[in-house]
């Protein structure tokens, strides 16, 4: 008997083996979809040669950083001052859950108008996908927190200010931390997006070019690439969410 | 339920508010003020063609949902009801989940060439796993008892599931449907966007190509008004269930 992660390991590996041999056996024809072992070599041909790959991928991760930036330290005071008007907050329920049901980018056209083609209209973007997560997670967590907490907070006669520094902020953290991680998601889906539609630099508008010009190594490398760079990104944060927690009910 | 209606009212008027104050700052070329959107949609429903483009986004959503929905229903229900298959399989399809599948768009093209066939894989890849995944948790999360009163009564295994696992899990089956359909209906959407010659995402990307923006104002109107229209239904619905369960 092996353990989940062996069998796991076994099924992924099967998985991109019949790929692979689909891929060399001509099943699936080079134009539409390349070997992975072929996709792993353009990826690393990308990254050690192309002359762009660093520029763009520069300019991609600083607007992500941005818009992470703004959709969190936006969306959090937001997300209280919902959570504060209970009222308020039941009337915007329905807008906040379908909102992610819209296609948020169809402004992003307007935002090239507002801003400019470049940096700021990616970063708002981005900031646009990620802000509501933010805003949701922050209703959640507040209404995680034990309601023994808010009775502590006024036997011991604190304020509102410092009852959401001393008490609401701390005990929210873990699930605050979920929200977090959907908003880096949702903002690196948002500034790509953008990218995608129309931009002068980013690793989004190089897949549009590779695309458009057929250029499969490059494109799957691209794709390779960022997949693996949001994996990645995604186990760091989950990490940090599972250690986070853990230290939470310990203590 | 008078109140209600009242909330719904400030709130539909705040945002109205908030559009035309948005609309004073930002300028006429790059939104449209409410009446004017409104007056523009009437106008795109009434045109010709535009009846025609509903039904092709419709008949998508709806190949995408019956394939996403059903799909992660069955899925979902095969997997959480192995704990063996739950342990393989469940974070291989939540690494599945978070990758941004808009980066997909254009492999999805080159297997599918553009046209129904797109979109409706489109669709269905970003509603299916919210549908699983919501599954496989609520069949994990239940009160062992169930499953061991099943074993007692030596239930077939469809009749475990369409006695126990269904009725025990409805609630949060029904909240990951729900999310599953607006993701489906996104990716449908997003789908018609980048690889369609009808719908109303076909419509929107070329009012955003010739910078049509009264177009694409009352278009993007448009698809919220029957996104959240349909969210509050099912929402009302999913409210009901909880009662019932608890």
């Amino acid at each position: 008997m092996k353990s989940p992660g062996f069998w796991r390991l076994v099924t992924v590996a099967a998985a991109v083996l019949a790929l692979e041999a689909l891929c060399r056996g001509g099943v699936i024809d080079p134009y539409t979809m390349i070997a992975p072992s072929q996709m792993a070599v353009a990826m690393l041909d990308i990254v050690r040669h192309a002359d762009w790959f660093w520029a763009d991928a520069r300019y991609t991760f600083q607007n992500v950083v941005a818009a992470i930036l703004l959709s969190t330290m936006l969306g959090f005071p937001i997300g209280l001052g919902i959570h504060a008007l209970p009222r308020l907050r039941r009337v915007l329920n329905p807008v906040l859950l379908s909102y992610y049901s819209v296609p948020t980018f169809v402004f992003y056209p307007l935002l090239i108008v507002i801003f400019g083609i470049g940096p700021a209209s990616l970063i708002v973007m981005g900031a646009m996908f990620g802000i509501v997560a933010m805003i949701c997670a922050t209703l959640a967590a507040i209404d995680r927190i034990p309601r023994v907490y808010n009775k502590v907070a006024r036997v011991a006669g604190m304020g509102a200010c410092e009852t959401a520094v001393r008490i609401q902020l701390p005990a929210a953290t873990p699930h605050l931390f979920t929200g977090l991680k959907l908003a880096v998601a949702y903002s690196v889906i948002g500034v790509i997006a953008g990218e995608f539609i129309l931009a002068t630099a980013g690793l989004g508008r190089q897949l549009t070019l590779a695309y458009n010009e057929f250029d499969s190594p490059k494109m799957y490398g691209l794709i390779l690439l960022i997949l693996i760079a949001v994996a990645a990104l995604n186990g760091v944060l989950q990490g940090l969410e599972a250690r986070l927690y853990r230290r939470w009910y310990r203590s | 339920m008078k109140q209600r209606w009242s909330d719904y009212a400030l709130l539909v008027a705040g945002l109205l508010v908030l559009w035309q104050v948005a609309y004073y700052v930002v300028g006429a070329e790059a939104l449209t003020p409410p009446l004017e959107t409104a007056r523009r949609l009437a106008a795109l429903v009434a045109a010709d063609g535009f009846w025609s483009h509903a039904r092709a986004t419709g008949i998508a959503f709806l190949y995408a949902s019956v394939l996403a929905l059903g799909g992660g229903l069955v899925m979902g229900i095969a997997i959480g009801s192995s704990t063996m298959a739950h342990e393989i399989l469940s974070p291989i399809l939540g690494t599945l989940y978070s990758i941004p599948k808009i980066m997909l768009y254009p492999v999805i093209l080159l297997i599918f060439g553009l046209g129904l066939t797109a979109k409706v894989a489109f669709g269905a890849i970003h509603g299916f796993f919210p549908v699983v995944l919501f599954t496989i948790g609520a069949i994990r999360n239940l009160p062992p008892v169930m499953l061991r009163t099943g074993r007692v009564l030596q239930l077939s295994w469809p009749s475990l599931v369409g006695h126990i696992y269904l009725p025990a899990c409805l609630p949060e089956i029904f909240t990951g449907l729900r999310i599953g359909f607006s993701t489906t209906l996104l990716g449908t959407l997003i789908g018609e966007l980048f690889a369609s010659s009808e719908g109303l995402g076909f419509l929107l990307s070329r009012a955003m190509e010739s910078h049509n923006v009264p177009d694409i104002m009352a278009l993007t109107l448009l698809l919220f008004l029957i996104a959240t229209g349909a969210n509050t239904i099912i929402l009302a619905v999913e409210s009901r269930l909880q009662a019932h369960a608890t």
